[in-house]
């Protein structure tokens, strides 16, 4: 049976891979969230042409993915999946800004290919990180960091909420598809008609499972706080991990590290 | 005094839209006993189980719980006693992951975290799935759900149990685990289900609904012998008490069905 596990992101698999092993897994969700927080910051804070200085930042994400243990080709799978909407927010900027930027022999490069490019760049190092986030500490772990960390208990409550049944709402669309699709021989796409029945249905049942999962939490003395027990600790590995990225993050961001190399490398051949 | 009595004394309830749902319903259940409400459908067992936890109010008649009437003030001591499993697990895991499902409702009486731990491993292991405890509740099957769902009822230490329909949705084996563990609680139990083998396993017991009345209230045993009442309520026997199709003491229905072996063998 297809279901959201088979599908799209392959959610419930970031849930198994967060079940690893290594010492990234181990490390306090916190470390990894305000690391990636600061990553992601810093990476799109750069100027909107910058190319080399954002070369150093995939050290990050392969770090992660490599002493993660995460599956590289699952991982670009799914960053590939949702390139299409960078693609699209960036294509047009060679249309619009033709000004050359630099001459590549023959060939002009126009300052627009150099902001897609810098954008393509930017998509691919912050999607890769989150993605490796979330398949290192699971979904529950970052919301939780994320609660400990100071943010609205609401927020995150909403967050997990929608996680947990995401996959019963999925599985319920999935089976409503199924049984139009049985019944409709000849037809292959759904009619507006049949869309607006079919997503208003799914609406009132998710409002017909909301009430019972309301009734379901009052009966075990549901106050509007949502009590947890976690054992989180933060140990020296956590803090020396998170100053030591975001020290290198905010290094690499005033310090362009391949233009220097490269100066380097050219004035000791020059 | 006992927080183990349930009892009901003409309770009627209207649905807003003018729908019956309850036409006066009373009955006493005391510490202990374990009774199956049955009925066929629209009989009015889930709106009578909704009473219970204090999630619909009567529009006429009462309702005691232990030793005091039901009203919107004590609900609140009301549903600490009752424990409710719901028809579909999923409507009850709500939580990331088992252990803090099951951890939900002691935390939320207030108790401290080592308690809340012992009270979770042991409620797990109730049940038999204290290795699931940190497995998410949308990956469990079935009958690990409907486990983790009793436990997570368990574990705030109820006086009195109330299930809708705690066998549907299960295989075989699932089935007949759930009952040997139903059988070994010592709770007041009262179980909505159309199971009538199971209530005639699990409740000496059974209270039969039809069109939000009480048609009859006696032992599982007797009432489901009589097949007039059965008949009149929307039901049939269940299955073990009606006759084997291979040794062919099995009654040809006027609605079709198995007929007798050799018979089948002739045509």
């Amino acid at each position: 049976m297809a279901n959201i596990d088979s599908g799209f992101l392959q959610i419930g698999r970031m849930d198994t891979l967060a079940q690893g092993k290594t010492w990234l897994h181990r490390l306090d969700p916190r470390a990894k969230l305000i690391a990636v927080s600061v990553f992601i910051v810093t990476v799109v804070s750069f100027d909107k042409y910058t190319l080399s200085a954002l070369i150093p930042f995939f050290v990050f994400p392969a770090i992660l993915v490599g002493a993660g243990g995460l599956p590289v080709r699952f991982l670009m799978a799914r960053v590939l999946m949702v390139a299409p909407f960078a693609f699209f927010i960036g294509i047009f900027n060679p249309l619009l800004d033709r000004q050359t930027f630099f001459q590549m022999g023959t060939i002009a490069v126009s300052g627009g290919w150099i902001s897609f490019g810098s954008i393509m760049i930017r998509f691919v190092l912050t999607i890769t990180t989150v993605l490796a986030l979330i398949a290192l500490s699971g979904f529950n772990g970052v919301c939780l960091a994320m609660e400990k960390l100071g943010a609205p208990k609401p927020f995150v409550v909403q967050l997990l909420f929608l996680y947990r049944y995401l996959f019963v709402l999925t599985d319920e669309a999935i089976r409503m598809v199924r049984a139009r699709s049985l019944r409709a021989f000849h037809s292959k796409t759904m009619g507006i008609k049949t869309f607006a029945s079919l997503v208003g249905h799914l609406l009132l049942r998710a409002l017909d499972r909301a009430q019972r999962i309301h009734l379901a939490m009052c009966c075990r003395g549901f106050d509007g706080r949502v009590p947890m027990i976690k054992p989180m600790g933060l140990d020296w590995k956590a803090v020396a991990f998170t100053v030591g990225w975001c020290g290198l993050f905010i290094l690499l961001r005033f310090y362009n590290l391949p233009l220097k190399l490269g100066a380097l490398v050219t004035g000791w051949v020059g | 005094m006992s927080h183990h009595i349930v009892e009901t004394q003409d309770l009627h309830y209207t649905y807003p839209d003018g729908t019956m749902g309850l036409c006066g319903v009373s009955f006493r259940i005391t510490h202990g006993e374990s009774v199956a409400l049955v009925g066929a459908n629209g009989a009015g067992k889930s709106t009578l189980l909704l009473h219970l936890n204090g999630f619909l109010t009567a529009t006429q008649g009462g309702l005691r719980i232990g030793d005091y009437p039901l009203t919107a003030k004590n609900v609140k001591a009301v549903r600490r006693s009752v424990g409710m499993v719901f028809q579909d697990p999923d409507d009850q895991l709500f939580m990331p992951t088992v252990f803090d499902d099951v951890a939900f409702g002691p935390l939320n009486l207030g108790l401290p975290e080592e308690e809340v731990e012992r009270r979770v491993m042991s409620a797990l292991e109730i049940v038999g799935v204290p290795h699931l405890k940190k497995r998410a509740p949308y990956k469990l099957s079935g009958g690990e759900k409907r486990s983790v769902a009793i436990a997570s009822v368990l574990s705030m230490a109820p006086d009195i149990l109330v299930m809708d329909e705690p066998t549907s949705n299960l295989d075989p084996r699932s089935r007949s685990r759930l009952i040997q563990l139903l059988k070994s609680f010592e709770h007041t139990k009262i179980i909505a289900t159309h199971d009538l083998d199971m209530a005639l396993d699990v409740c000496q017991r059974t209270i039969v609904l039809h069109q939000g009345l009480i048609t009859a209230d006696g032992p599982t045993l007797a009432l489901f012998q009589d097949e007039q009442l059965l008949a009149r309520s929307g039901l049939e026997k269940p299955l073990r008490m009606q006759g084997c199709p291979v040794c062919g003491e099995w009654k040809e229905r006027d609605h079709g069905g198995y007929r007798k072996g050799a018979e089948a063998g002739e045509a």
